[in-house]
């Protein structure tokens, strides 16, 4: 064989090589669709009350599909209302907030270039924290109704994530500008809130105190419409932009030598981020350590790729925070543990196993 | 490419860097360009790229403004290699010689640009590395990636910002001879900021030597490195001896003299 032969040989080899290592990593996300949905299906069947996973998905298949209440034999009531009115809501909520903080958490690591960022550190949960705190202690709102509360919360997060923005815009919006004007903000808003619920009387107090530890309880059927066009918009922005954040991963100059935007990229990340948090921890409250743990265990599986590693955290995401709340469901059931306080015992091992055996994925 | 730099003047809040800086690159040339710390070399370098804006000045490609070309535009004319780059959460080899196409496609790289980074990868020699993390290569290897990188972008010239000061002496020889052979193969221009006086003379086609943010001396090496032209701008005394046609240039011990202020 001549030398030119084995150099072109060897170039197919190493063309084959490269296309199966992507290949593998976007398996890992085709394998995680059907997993999540049948940890749905199961996460359903678990709960105080006893459903088979047959009557889980023939009660979901009756509803989608309205011919086949005829045919076959009666559901009994009872099963319909839990599976539909109770568990699915509150599951379906749980997927989308799970997606929105993994993928969020993703995204904020690389453009604050910080592997210990999380949805939550531009100080969005406590500004809604204390949004909602306003409306349920001092009954003050910008929306009347059943959405004060939700309306409120929404508000603050977007405000507080604009004065970020403002901020530290004129500083360049460098990622280091944007944590110490978020961190600022947080503390603001944690002091706010202290002094709005100071003078507030005990029980509204105790309402605000639990409604910032999340939960799904809260879900239904309008909040999910709601929810769903801002985590699949936000998400598709996501995922349109990833292949930017692989090349900002190696530096500002870099990536502007590499013809990139980066200070747009990054301010549409930040806004994308936050409006997809703001939604959720409006409708759930603060669900920590998902959008912190849910990329790093990503990225020990398949690496830093965030082309796949932006829906594979959603993804991952979506399964500890379903996970996490059957067993807040189910643990001492009937009693209801707050999802919020499940996620943080089962996430602080994860995350310290993760420390100890770090493979390079950090730092 | 024809690089013109024409009175160049850039300025952090406080403080002048370049004043008033000229400059001609030719297509298929070595430049490089030396001179003491805070001399402006790093300035000049991102001022041709477009990561620093001059104050005043003008930097021309081939007889057009550069002020005129767009982000991705530049991406294709010019590829820069920056002193290094750390990458947060590290990409394999492959993929970060990969983001060297990205001035090409916009939403994902064809298959075409896989063939061009498989067949930058066996040039730069780095087909076995391809799969490893960036983070775990040695220094001298990510230079060579970031070269390659620089490379995918089909650039007309390169910008170096002292490829060879965190390398062995083995390594610093094969960055340089890499350059070298690039240059001639591909006819492209380079534009590079070295320390090394020695590899300066020994590879570069013209040196230019900058000194308080002006332009000291522009010549071949020697012309530039002479005994007074680096007492003046460095302070030192040095021996110059030709060996076998390069300049072998020797500091021998510091001369204490006036620092100009400005």
């Amino acid at each position: 064989m001549s030398n030119v032969d084995a150099l072109r040989n060897q170039n197919l080899h190493l063309k084959e090589m490269y296309k199966r290592h992507r290949f593998k990593k976007k398996l890992f996300v085709i394998v995680l669709i059907p997993a999540v949905i049948s940890l749905i299906g199961s996460a359903i069947a678990f709960g105080s009350a006893d459903i088979s996973f047959v009557d889980v998905y023939l009660t979901i298949f009756r509803k989608l599909i309205p011919g086949l209440n005829s045919l076959s034999m009666e559901s009994p009531g009872h099963t319909h209302i839990i599976i539909w009115k109770l568990r699915l809501p509150r599951i379906l909520m749980g997927l989308l907030a799970g997606i929105a903080l993994g993928s969020t958490g993703a995204v904020m690591q690389v453009v604050l270039r910080n592997p210990l960022a999380d949805p939550y550190m531009l100080g969005i949960a406590s500004a809604a924290g204390f949004g909602a705190s306003l409306a349920i202690v001092l009954g003050v709102g910008v929306f009347a109704g059943s959405y004060l509360i939700i309306g409120n919360a929404f508000l603050f997060s977007l405000i507080s994530s604009a004065l970020i923005l403002a901020l530290s815009g004129r500083k360049g919006a460098s990622p280091e500008s944007m944590i110490l004007t978020g961190l600022a903000l947080l503390f603001f808003f944690q002091a706010m809130t202290t002094m709005v619920q100071y003078f507030g009387d005990s029980e509204a107090v105790k309402a605000a105190v639990f409604w910032t530890v999340g939960d799904l309880g809260k879900s239904d059927w309008n909040k999910l419409g709601m929810t769903l066009p801002l985590v699949v918009i936000g998400e598709a922005i996501l995922i349109w932009k990833s292949g930017e954040l692989n090349i900002m991963n190696t530096g500002d100059a870099s990536a502007k030598s590499l013809g990139i935007n980066v200070q747009g990229t990054r301010i549409l990340m930040m806004v994308v981020c936050s409006i997809m948090v703001a939604g959720v921890v409006s409708f759930t409250g603060t669900i920590g350590f998902i959008g912190l743990v849910a990329p790093h265990l990503v990225r020990m599986i398949i690496g830093a790729d965030n082309r796949i590693l932006v829906p594979a955290s959603g993804l991952v995401g979506a399964v500890l925070l379903v996970l996490a709340d059957t067993i807040a469901r189910t643990i001492i059931s009937p009693v209801i543990l707050p999802v919020g306080a499940v996620t943080a015992f089962l996430g602080v091992p994860l995350f310290i196993y993760l420390i100890i055996k770090k493979k390079g994925g950090f730092a | 490419m024809k690089v013109i730099v024409e009175d160049l003047y850039y300025s952090y809040p406080g403080k002048d860097v370049l004043k008033g800086v000229n400059l001609n690159l030719s297509e298929t040339e070595i430049m490089c360009i030396v001179g003491p710390n805070g001399s402006g070399k790093s300035t000049l370098v991102k001022c041709v790229e477009g990561l620093q804006k001059a104050r005043s000045g003008k930097i021309m490609f081939d007889g057009k403004d550069a002020s005129g070309f767009s982000r991705p535009e530049i991406a294709r004319l010019i590829g820069y290699v920056p002193q290094s780059s750390s990458q947060l959460f590290s990409s394999s080899v492959f993929d970060t010689v990969l983001m060297g196409r990205k001035p090409y496609y916009s939403w994902r790289c064809s298959d075409e640009d896989i063939d061009i980074v498989a067949n930058i990868l066996q040039l730069m020699e780095l087909d076995d590395l391809a799969m490893d993390d960036f983070n775990n290569l040695s220094g001298g290897q990510q230079q060579r990636v970031l070269i390659a990188r620089a490379l995918a972008q089909m650039p007309k010239l390169l910008l170096l910002d002292e490829p060879t000061s965190a390398l062995d002496i083995s390594h610093q020889l094969e960055v340089m001879e890499i350059i070298y052979d690039l240059v001639h193969s591909r006819q492209i221009g380079v534009m590079m900021v070295i320390h090394d006086l020695n590899l300066a003379s020994r590879y570069a086609d013209s040196i230019v030597m900058l000194y308080e943010g002006r332009v000291f001396a522009d010549g071949c090496a020697r012309d530039t490195l002479t005994k007074s032209n680096i007492e003046e701008v460095y302070g030192v005394e040095a021996s110059i001896h030709d060996l076998e046609g390069t300049l072998s240039v020797t500091p021998v011990r510091r001369v204490k003299k006036e620092w100009r202020r400005n």
